[in-house]
């Protein structure tokens, strides 16, 4: 049997679709309902609340932990201020893309980084002659996502206004449901939303605290199918499906650098040195062999595509995460590697890897889709990755200024 | 002001005159939209009446909202979010419910309880439907060719038709030629038996248009709901985030963005025609503009007969616009609800409550409600599609209060006696009085009310008789016949004069599809 989270007694019970997957080793509810549209729509809508406890969490706390930190991951740690949330990848030497999270500073000495896979010797490998305490934290902070427009009124009222003014990846304290909670504004979905980060002891007094405010807000448990085609819209990477980690790949054409998956925005080569700055201060110099971009497929293409066999289009519901092959012409110059159906931008979207000279925003290339087990080719256009990017997700406006959602 | 020349100006701010200005707008042309009222919109639109409770005044879904609209102007930017309706629930008189779910596996069981037979038909009915809607779907998307030209582009529109129809499989031809000639009802004897199926699936053929479940020619309109589905899984229908109003605005900001120049409070009295061509407007208040061509989003009638002196229109055209058949059938209520009603066939508060509620109990009964009209009543126990949008989108209601949209047939714009302030909340009473039958306690509920008959739709909304798709979609009255032969490709007999609301193809409700035509020939052709 899978391990169940915190929140499994709360969850399970909601789970009308008995839809389940595994994530690092706990049970996941893919979608509470027979589809998980609904619960898509209450991530763009209103709110949606996901359960999050399976991430990977790490504290790093003592003199040398920002001296740590600066050294693994490829942004510079020294610039996180207190309660700053910062997103960062780290690499390996050779500057290849090892994991990807969220890294917070909750003192002057301390941290707590999240990962999407076991990071623990890394760390301590890195740590070698340093004066700080790396622990594995993941079995003791359960987390929750509420994510969706309607989230800052939900806290407003479930936490007393302890996050109304909480800034883009900053983190508060507070209480929701009686029990101490940390609130950073994160998340995976491109929205405005927050993560909630609590004791295991009081996963069920979270959860319960957050429903009863959030139910006229029409708040709704959602799985993974929806966050799945929430992220891809919202152009953010998985691990192990839009790259292979560095430490995992048997080959190194399989590895990929900050800068080919659209990171390099998070690679600071002018402060300190770091696990990979070498290679890719190289690498900046040569300019990257791929880029990270978005595709809009030609709806006008797909209708003619499956025309020629007497059909309308025919998208799957759910967000795919396979290998398809893009073109220029007939040359393949890439690779898809997340797509879905976008429901609120009436789009079929896809993340791919593409070969930089054939990367320029606004190129014409050619993906392939299978019509009635045929492969063909359909058009499709290079857009910057962030399909969706609401204003609402950074910005602040009173909670009493606010339009309600 | 008045002495700036515009490319087009465009006559009403419904949501089609929107999309053409955003259309005309976004291809550089200088454009402005005159609207007669203080909001944009027309029929699709959201008003507070009643303060901190939002109504879709009108139209309360959408079902056809061309994607191609949505994605050209990219209106999600602006702001368009559609939101899934996934159930409908038939309350029955004898305590018992007939429901349809999102999910297939639960519909087929709900309607095995109430007839096994049934619910093999509803699959197999299902998949002709599909057939048959994508066959007939691309005629939607097509400017219709004029039978009487000889043009070789018109013929050429013609020779496509007919090989796609020649496409069809021998069962879907007979499938669609049934269509044509039937009455829902009778089609839908042929596959089914439980009453409150039939009844429900009927009715989405008799909405918009005067006449019964009964009534020859109300099986085609079936059609119309499938083409809905074909788009069904990309989801182009359902409820609009903040009302149907935001389908206007988001059109509006589109077309704001690329330029055009949008008043409200500016009605236009007249076109104004030299020579036989149109050169710009005359509004109410005596303001003129002046423009290369005009574009009118209201109704034929009020397009041609209102707008235009008859002098400029050949005789035969006019004839034609006054003979087209725009009755009103259909009437509105709002309401502002305490609570949500706790339907006595299914207790509680429930999914059902996130979907739509039909007052469909047979085909008895929406026949019943015709009959009243035909002789000029309002239907004492009407036909009823309901739909909570405060369950769906929290904003539309204070927190813990509700809202509910009812749409209502029949109401004949012709009553006996004329429409007058106490027969429209005689109608009102009518309406509550029925669904308290299925929900006693939605009369205590129940904060504030807003009534609309035709008579109202015309007087306070602008469209002619209270019809709701500009002119009944009846097949004579469609396709290359809409508004008239010769002029269903948007252009009038006046030059320079265009047309774009939905009394143009492919017709009524929130779709655009009208309005983007009308931008794509008058950019080809005049601009
Ligand atoms: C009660 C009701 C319910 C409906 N329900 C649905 C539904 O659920 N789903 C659906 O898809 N469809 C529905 N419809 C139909 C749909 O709303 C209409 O077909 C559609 O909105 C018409 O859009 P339009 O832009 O063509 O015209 P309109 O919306 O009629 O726009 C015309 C505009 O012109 C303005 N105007 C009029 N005269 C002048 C003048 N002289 N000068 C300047 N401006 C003027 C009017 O104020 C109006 O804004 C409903 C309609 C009604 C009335």
């Amino acid at each position: 049997m899978l391990r169940t989270t915190p929140f499994h007694s709360r969850i399970a019970p909601l789970n009308l679709a008995q839809n389940w997957r595994r994530w690092s080793g706990y049970l996941a509810a893919s979608a509470y309902e027979f589809h998980h549209n609904r619960e898509y729509w209450a991530i763009r809508n209103s709110a949606a609340m996901i359960d999050v406890s399976p991430l990977y969490k790490y504290g790093i706390e003592g003199p040398d932990a920002e001296r740590l930190l600066d050294r693994v991951v490829t942004r510079d740690v020294t610039k996180c201020e207190l309660h700053q949330v910062f997103y960062t990848p780290w690499c390996d030497d050779d500057g290849k893309v090892m994991d990807d999270g969220t890294l917070t500073r909750l003192a002057d000495d301390s941290f707590r980084l999240t990962s999407a896979e076991p990071n623990l010797r890394w760390l301590q490998d890195n740590a070698l002659g340093m004066n700080v305490g790396i622990r594995d934290i993941s079995d003791d902070l359960a987390a929750l996502a509420l994510q969706g427009p309607n989230a800052r009124r939900i806290l407003h009222d479930a936490a007393d206004g302890a996050a109304d003014d909480l800034r883009f990846f900053r983190l508060t304290k507070g209480e929701i449901g009686g029990v101490p909670v940390e609130i950073t504004r994160t998340g995976y979905t491109g929205d405005l939303g927050y993560e909630i980060w609590t004791d295991p002891a009081n996963a069920e007094a979270l959860w319960d605290g957050l429903m009863e405010a959030g139910d006229k807000h029409r708040i709704l448990p959602a799985g993974m199918l929806a966050l799945d085609v929430a992220r891809v819209e919202a152009g953010l990477i998985l691990i192990s499906v839009d790259y292979v980690p560095a430490h995992q790949a048997v080959i190194e054409g399989r590895k990929s650098s900050p800068f080919e998956l659209g990171l390099g925005w998070t690679v600071k080569l002018g402060g300190n040195w770091f696990v990979g700055r070498d290679a890719l201060i190289a690498e900046k110099e040569r300019g990257p062999e791929w880029e990270f971009r978005g595709l809009d497929v030609s709806w006008d293409s797909l209708e003619a595509l499956y025309g020629e066999v007497g059909l309308p289009p025919q998208l799957p519901s759910e967000g795919w995460r396979t290998s398809v092959p893009v073109y220029s012409g007939n040359t393949q110059v890439g690779y898809a590697t997340s797509g879905c159906w976008s429901p609120l931008l009436k789009k079929y979207i896809a993340l791919a890897h593409i070969q930089s000279q054939y990367a320029g925003i606004g190129t014409n290339l050619r993906v392939e889709v299978t019509v009635e087990h045929y492969r063909k080719k359909a058009a499709a256009r290079v857009v910057e990755t962030q399909f969706f990017n609401p204003e609402r997700k950074r910005s602040n406006p009173s909670v009493a200024d606010e339009v309600p959602a | 002001m008045s002495a700036s020349r515009y490319d087009a100006i465009i006559v009403g701010g419904g949501h089609n005159g929107l999309v053409t200005a955003a259309y005309l707008a976004s291809a550089r042309k200088k454009v402005l939209v005159l609207e007669k009222r203080h909001v944009l919109g027309g029929a699709a639109v959201t008003e507070e009446i009643n303060p901190g409770f939002k109504y879709s005044v009108c139209s309360y879904v959408v079902s056809l909202l061309r994607p191609e609209i949505i994605r050209d102007l990219e209106l999600p930017k602006h702001g368009l979010q559609i939101l899934p309706l996934e159930s409908t629930f038939t309350p029955l008189p004898n305590g018992d419910y007939l429901a349809r779910w999102g999910d297939h596996d639960q519909t087929r069981r709900e309607i095995y309880r109430h007839s096994p037979r049934d619910a093999d038909a509803y699959d197999d009915f299902g998949k002709l439907m599909y057939q048959l809607a994508v066959a007939v779907k691309p005629i939607l998307a097509m400017v219709p060719p004029d039978p009487t030209s000889m043009s070789p582009k018109d013929l050429m529109g013609f020779l496509r038709l007919g090989k796609h129809f020649r496409g069809l499989g021998h069962e879907q031809f007979h499938a669609l030629h049934k269509l044509m000639t039937m009455s829902s009802a009778d089609y839908l004897d042929e596959w089914f038996e439980t009453e409150a199926l039939k009844a429900t699936m009927s009715s989405s053929g008799i909405i918009g248009t005067f006449l019964g479940p009964r009534s020859p020619g109300t099986a085609y309109v079936l059609l119309h709901h499938y083409m809905g589905e074909i788009d069904g899984a990309m989801r182009a229908w359902g409820f609009v985030k903040g009302g149907t109003g935001s389908v206007s605005e988001s059109i509006a900001s589109a077309a704001r963005e690329h330029g055009a120049e949008i008043l409200t409070e500016a009605g236009v009295a007249q076109v104004a025609v030299k020579n036989g061509k149109a050169t710009g407007v005359v509004l109410d208040d005596g303001r003129e503009y002046t423009a290369s061509v005009v574009v009118s989003g209201l109704d034929p009638k009020r397009t041609f007969l209102d707008l235009v002196d008859a002098n400029s229109l050949p005789d035969d055209f006019v004839r034609d616009i006054e003979r087209f058949k725009i009755r009103g059938s259909s009437g509105k209520v709002n309401l502002s609800l305490s609570e949500l009603p706790n339907f006595t066939s299914k207790p509680g508060v429930g999914p059902l409550h996130k979907g739509a509620v039909s007052i469909s109990p047979s085909i008895d009964y929406l026949e019943r409600a015709y009959d009243e009209a035909k002789y000029g009543d309002f239907s004492s126990r009407p036909y009823m599609d309901i739909i909570m949008p405060s369950m769906i989108d929290a904003g539309m209601a204070p927190p813990g209060k509700h809202v509910m949209s009812i749409f209502v047939q029949y109401a004949p714009s012709d009553l006996r006696g004329g429409w007058d302030e106490t027969k429209r909340e005689a109608f009102g009473d009518a309406v509550v009085d029925t669904l308290a039958q299925y929900a006693p306690n939605l009369p205590e509920a129940i904060l504030h009310r807003q009534v609309l008959t035709p008579w109202d739709i015309d007087r306070d909304m602008g469209l002619t008789d209270g019809n709701i798709f500009h002119g009944e979609l009846s097949l004579h009255q469609l396709f290359c016949m809409r508004p008239t032969v010769g002029h269903a490709d948007y252009t009038t007999p006046v030059r320079g004069y265009y047309q774009a609301g939905s009394g143009t193809h492919p017709g009524g409700g929130v779709t655009g599809a009208s309005g983007r035509l009308a931008a794509l020939k008058i950019l080809k052709e005049a601009l």
